[in-house]
């Protein structure tokens, strides 16, 4: 087995039990790593009665996967998944750094968490030596507090373990700030500052564990690959194509703040009420003025999109954030009337601090101010509030209350969905017109409607494995570049999408020299792919226990995508339904799916997964 | 391309985008694999966005070579490298603390020490910090004046001051 370090954490935090799991080459060859091994361990252990799985119990296993290509390709990534707390399904969550690295150098490809700490703990791998440990000095805490106390301690601990050694360099580290330990469905699992591994909300499934963090340091090498001249080559040739992207070099998604309101009306404003805006006083030479780094990188990464912005001085002073990148510019300013970048980059600091979500964190906050605008939600609602447009000290204070879950913060904590579903009860009136979502989780930042985004299927969202995730776009036709089979060769071996720039056929030689497996885009678009497709909609559909999604009802864009543009250059533009529908059924029966969109006896015994078929019959899908 | 002439590696660590690849390069150079805790330069990161490539200053009259018990240390006749005998070298860790830049470590497999050996005149740190056009890690000029040995410690206190201001680095570095 090569590319592999060949064995896994498993760890159970209620029994405190460590102990090591391997898969068999078998195994490997066809789920890959990350979010592919994801859904086949997710399905093997929880598959048999994952409707009742309660995503923030006990017994939802946190997984915090390498693919085999984790180190090797030039951007590196770690894939966190697990049940879902947002869609009830599988999020293969990425993030960037170099946690990845240190694990597989430590010698784990990665850990499988179960169970639920008694109290709040951290773990850490320090080679093979791997322990749980009391967090209560970090419980609360918020990120920088969180970072700066892990890194001494664990240099330290590092010293201990080497002594003699020489400097000794800080671990890697993934953890969880407030809004994480508080469980809500609207937190990230975070490292360094600002770089989250967003959809799916992870941060509340670790923090219903009790797991603060998980740090981790290896002094070994990446294992062995199988044939390292043509990897040492292929790391140059797959990185000079990079080194071209001038404009993704020079802004990340950091200009995106201005271009996908003016440019290409496609920019959630104010809830998504409006997509279109051409403040200059909001492009990307606005938010330069605040990068302290203008290339901000992780483990060989040949782009380094992203900028460190830093205000050192003002009423914000002390703000650190990455960029702050689109997203986050977006749903934490755009989204909530915010046009002043230095407004921006504190909101997305503060984000980062509590460990919230920037995409559903600013969305809940949209949503509410949407319903104040509305007269829905009074002041008395929101604990005295005036959450108008555009005022950062009101959404910072209900922020807070989302984090702690105190008051409307409580049902705000739950997403825009589930808080839309609650509001309605309480208030005896339709708000699903509303909300802007896709099965429980808020949309990317990148409107449809106008058609000019980047991401401009309409079946895009609807028909996503990963609902909302705008990394992860249903396409049609599904196989080949483009679309979640490509998404789903990413996250399972693990590596970053915006650093990759060569195409699919590029990383199947590049896999096939780091593992010795031969991988053909047959093989993988209409075999491997498309199996680990169909276990994550099996899983999707089946959700539960509080959501099950009817996909005749749900795979449908959010009710505002359907309403004319209300302004800008395309103006009174409406989606086509028809076309849509056409494209939806299409798109059904070219993976394998039967009219209502579930995985077809034919295709599930094809692809070798009779459980799934099994499962799909019992839970009544072929009523 | 191995150069007959002098060299030093210069850096400029508000350049450093901590990306890594000079570990990269310098493990697959030295170690055949990618292996970041044998690169003998390694990028420092005590605080997130404040990262510190970190190697050999080559010192005009260098400590190091001084205080090896086993003679194991010498400077290249060509280079000024600093070159390590493994042969000799007993992993006694006294020039990592005569080194005042706190600079050689152990090879993680603990039966020697590691210093950069400028790849014989062409280091391939900078030809890849280059090559992305970071240009974090630059070639010297022999005449021009090289930078003073310090410890990653007292370069994340500089740079970071630099970076997030002494206040915001004070809050969130616990040296």
């Amino acid at each position: 087995m090569r590319g592999y370090a060949g064995k896994f954490l498993d760890v159970n935090l209620s029994t405190g039990e460590i102990r090591e799991t391997k898969f068999a080459d078998r195994v490997l060859r066809d789920f890959v790593g990350g979010r592919g091994l994801a859904t086949k361990i997710l399905w093997d252990r929880l598959g048999k009665r994952w409707e009742t799985v309660d995503p923030l119990g006990p017994e939802n296993i946190l997984l915090m996967l390498t693919g085999p290509l984790t180190g090797y390709f030039p951007g590196t990534k770690i894939c966190v998944s697990g049940k879902s707390p947002q869609c009830n399904g599988v999020v293969g969550s990425t993030v960037a750094g170099e946690f990845g690295v240190d694990l597989k150098c430590a010698g784990y490809d990665g850990l499988i968490i179960s169970g639920r700490g008694e109290k709040p703990c951290y773990m850490t791998v320090f080679d093979d030596q791997v322990e749980i440990k009391d967090a209560s000095s970090i419980w609360g805490k918020q990120g920088r507090e969180t970072v700066r106390y892990l890194t001494r301690k664990s240099v330290d601990e590092v010293k201990v373990r080497h002594p003699g050694y020489g400097e000794a360099k800080e671990p890697s580290m993934l953890y969880i700030g407030p809004a994480g330990e508080h469980a809500t469905r609207v937190a990230v699992v975070l490292t360094k500052y600002a770089h989250a591994a967003g959809y799916g909300g992870y941060g509340g499934v670790m923090g219903s564990k009790n797991l603060k963090a998980v740090v981790a340091k290896g002094f070994g090498p990446l294992p062995e690959v199988d044939d390292p001249e043509s990897m040492a080559a292929m790391y140059k040739t797959m990185s000079a194509p990079a080194y071209e992207r001038e404009t993704f070099r020079r802004w990340g998604t950091g200009n995106g703040g201005y271009y996908f309101g003016a440019g290409t009306s496609s920019e959630p404003i104010r809830n998504w009420q409006e997509e279109w805006h051409d403040i200059e006083d909001y492009s990307g030479d606005e938010f330069d003025k605040f990068w302290a780094k203008k290339y901000w990188g992780d483990f060989g990464c040949p782009v380094t999109c992203l900028k460190l912005a830093v205000l050192r001085s003002g009423k914000y002073e002390g703000a650190i954030c990455d960029n702050p990148d689109y997203e986050l510019q977006s749903y934490d300013g755009t989204n909530l009337g915010v046009f002043d970048p230095e407004v921006n980059i504190h909101l997305a600091s503060v984000v980062n601090e509590m460990g919230l979500c920037g995409i559903q964190g600013g969305a809940v906050l949209g949503l509410a101010a949407e319903l104040y605008q509305r007269g829905v939600l009074t002041r008395d609602d929101l604990e005295g509030i005036e959450l108008e447009w555009g005022n950062p000290e009101a959404f910072e204070a209900l922020m807070n209350l989302v984090v702690n879950r105190k008051g409307i913060g409580d049902i705000l904590a739950q997403g825009v969905y589930r808080a839309a579903k609650r509001i309605e009860e309480m208030k005896g009136v339709g708000l699903m017109q509303y909300v802007v979502h896709e099965k429980g989780m808020a949309i990317g930042a990148h409107g449809i409607r106008s058609e000019k985004d980047f991401i401009s299927d309409l079946i895009g969202y609807a028909c996503s494995t990963q609902g909302g995730d705008h990394g992860s776009q249903a396409h049609f036709p599904p196989f080949g570049q483009g679309g979640e089979l490509s998404a789903i060769l990413h996250d399972s071996a693990v590596y970053c999408m915006f650093a990759k720039s060569v195409d699919n056929e590029e990383v199947f030689r590049f896999y096939t020299a780091i593992t010795g497996w031969k991988l053909t885009a047959e093989d993988w678009y209409n075999k491997k792919a498309l199996r680990i497709l169909q276990i994550q909609r099996a899983m999707l559909l089946l959700g539960g226990p509080d959501i099950t999604w009817r996909p005749k009802i749900d795979d449908d864009n959010p009710p505002r995508f359907w309403e004319p543009m209300p302004s800008g250059p395309f103006k009174g533009k409406a989606l086509d339904r028809k076309t849509f529908e056409k494209t939806r059924a299409k798109y059904y029966r070219a993976v394998g799916w039967d009219k209502d969109g579930v995985p077809t006896p034919e295709t599930l015994k094809s692809l070798g997964l009779s459980t799934v078929n099994s499962k799909l019959n019992a839970a009544g899908f072929r009523d | 391309m191995n150069q007959d002439r002098p060299v030093w590696i210069k850096r400029d660590y508000l350049l450093c985008s901590g990306c890594r690849r000079c570990e990269v390069a310098c493990s697959l150079s030295h170690e055949e694999q990618i292996w970041p805790e044998a690169s003998r330069v390694r990028v420092f990161m005590f605080v997130p966005g404040i990262e510190i490539p970190h190697l050999c200053f080559q010192c005009d009259d260098p400590e190091c070579v001084d205080a090896c018990p086993e003679g194991a240390l010498s400077v290249d006749k060509k280079t000024k490298a600093i070159r390590v005998d493994d042969s000799l070298c007993t992993a006694c860790g006294v020039c990592i603390d005569a080194c005042p830049g706190s600079v050689p470590h152990l090879h993680p497999e603990g039966n020697h020490i590691v210093i950069c050996d400028l790849c014989g005149g062409d280091p391939e740190c900078v030809k890849t910090c280059q090559e992305g056009r970071w240009n974090a890690l630059t070639l010297g000029e022999e005449n021009m004046k090289r930078q003073s040995p310090e410890t990653p410690r007292a370069l994340t206190q500089k740079t970071g001051n630099a970076i997030l201001g002494e206040k915001t680095l004070r809050e969130v570095w616990d040296q």
